[in-house]
């Protein structure tokens, strides 16, 4: 993975757009988070090849950047703190925030192809 | 000494589980020549270290960690490793009959004299819970059971189950559990820079650390059956 350019990944996301997707989405802040710490609030959620299509995609802000995607009248997908991106290997966009020990904290990713 | 066993099961969620807290015992173990099987259930697919920077991605990690699991085995020497397939953080949504009957079915073919898993409600992740409570289930419901040794590490363990009854000396075979747990390198980077430091000044909480595996024995008249 390699830091957000704006540009390529508002290309990237663009190219997606208007068909067919799986999309992964999570956000965590590590199932360990109210041992370390007993006063924090552990909260995540992640969903696994929820199959959409959007219409409009978008990256916005210095990173960590928000992409939202606007799936037709009523939907939408946002993940906020994207610092990292990949297309990898089976074309798939994989956007990922890490925190400042390198830590992922929350991971969108968009696949033509189902994920494993 | 470490007491001599016939077989030994060791059942947990994650790649990196074993080498924690048990992998000197595992070697132990192995070193006397008994057997060990030690079935991981996931691929650790969710785990957060993904290198800083990132040298893995959310797709790419479980077969970092796959290939991982499979050098901490060698380290260890252990040449029966079952990988369960299941998926990590989702292993308390699988259902609870089948989890039961996946931890009979290994008991029943590997036939241990021990088995080790986490102790329930005393192992924080609710992947550890769920593989404990299954593990715990199979073992209750046995007529003739073999040994139950449990790992406990929530904050409120030893106010709530008091000092652990196992305790195995692993010093001969700290090279081995240090070994274990740099193979799991994508998940133990952070840590092991600061142990080893820690262990180069001798200090006494980091030798005690990789030098004692702590059990409980699993208590079935106030537990979870």
């Amino acid at each position: 993975m390699e830091p957000v350019k704006i540009d390529d990944v508002q290309k990237l996301i663009n190219s997606f757009a208007n068909k067919e997707v799986y999309i992964h989405l999570e956000t965590t802040n590590g199932s360990y988070a109210s041992h370390f710490d007993e006063k924090f609030f552990n909260a995540g959620a992640f969903i696994r090849n929820a199959k959409v299509e959007y219409e409009l995609g978008k990256i916005i802000g210095d990173p960590p950047s928000r992409v939202g995607l606007k799936l037709g009248d009523l939907g939408w997908i946002y993940a906020q703190g994207i610092t990292h991106y990949e297309l990898d290997d089976k074309g798939r966009l994989l956007m990922a925030g890490h925190d400042h020990q390198g830590k992922l904290a929350v991971s969108l990713q968009i696949s033509e192809t189902p994920f494993e | 000494m470490i007491e001599q066993e016939n077989h030994v099961l060791v059942v947990f969620p994650h790649p990196d589980d074993e080498a924690f807290g048990v992998s000197g015992t595992i070697a132990s173990h192995i070193k006397n020549g008994t057997g060990v099987t030690y079935a991981c259930l996931t691929l650790g697919q969710m785990g957060r270290n993904l290198g800083n920077p990132p040298f893995a991605t959310r797709e790419s990690l479980p077969d970092i960690r796959k290939k991982e699991l499979k050098a901490a085995a060698t380290a260890m020497g252990l040449t029966d490793l079952r990988m369960m397939g299941l998926r990590d953080k989702t292993v308390e949504f699988e259902d609870d009959e089948y989890m039961v009957e996946m931890m009979e079915s290994l008991i029943k073919e590997t036939n241990p004299s021990l088995v080790i898993t986490f102790y329930p409600d005393y192992c924080v992740h609710p992947d550890h819970e769920a593989t404990a409570r299954a593990v715990v289930r199979a073992v209750h419901r046995m007529e003739k059971r073999p040994k139950l040794h449990c790992v406990a590490f929530a904050n409120n363990t030893a106010e709530e189950l008091g000092e652990p009854d196992v305790v195995n000396d692993v010093t001969e075979v700290m090279d081995v559990k240090l070994n274990a747990m740099r193979a799991h390198i994508s998940q133990t980077a952070w840590m092991l820079e600061d142990l080893e430091k820690r262990l180069g000044e001798n200090d006494p909480e980091a030798i005690q650390w990789v030098t004692q595996e702590r059990f409980f024995n699993y208590r079935f008249d106030q537990g979870y059956i």
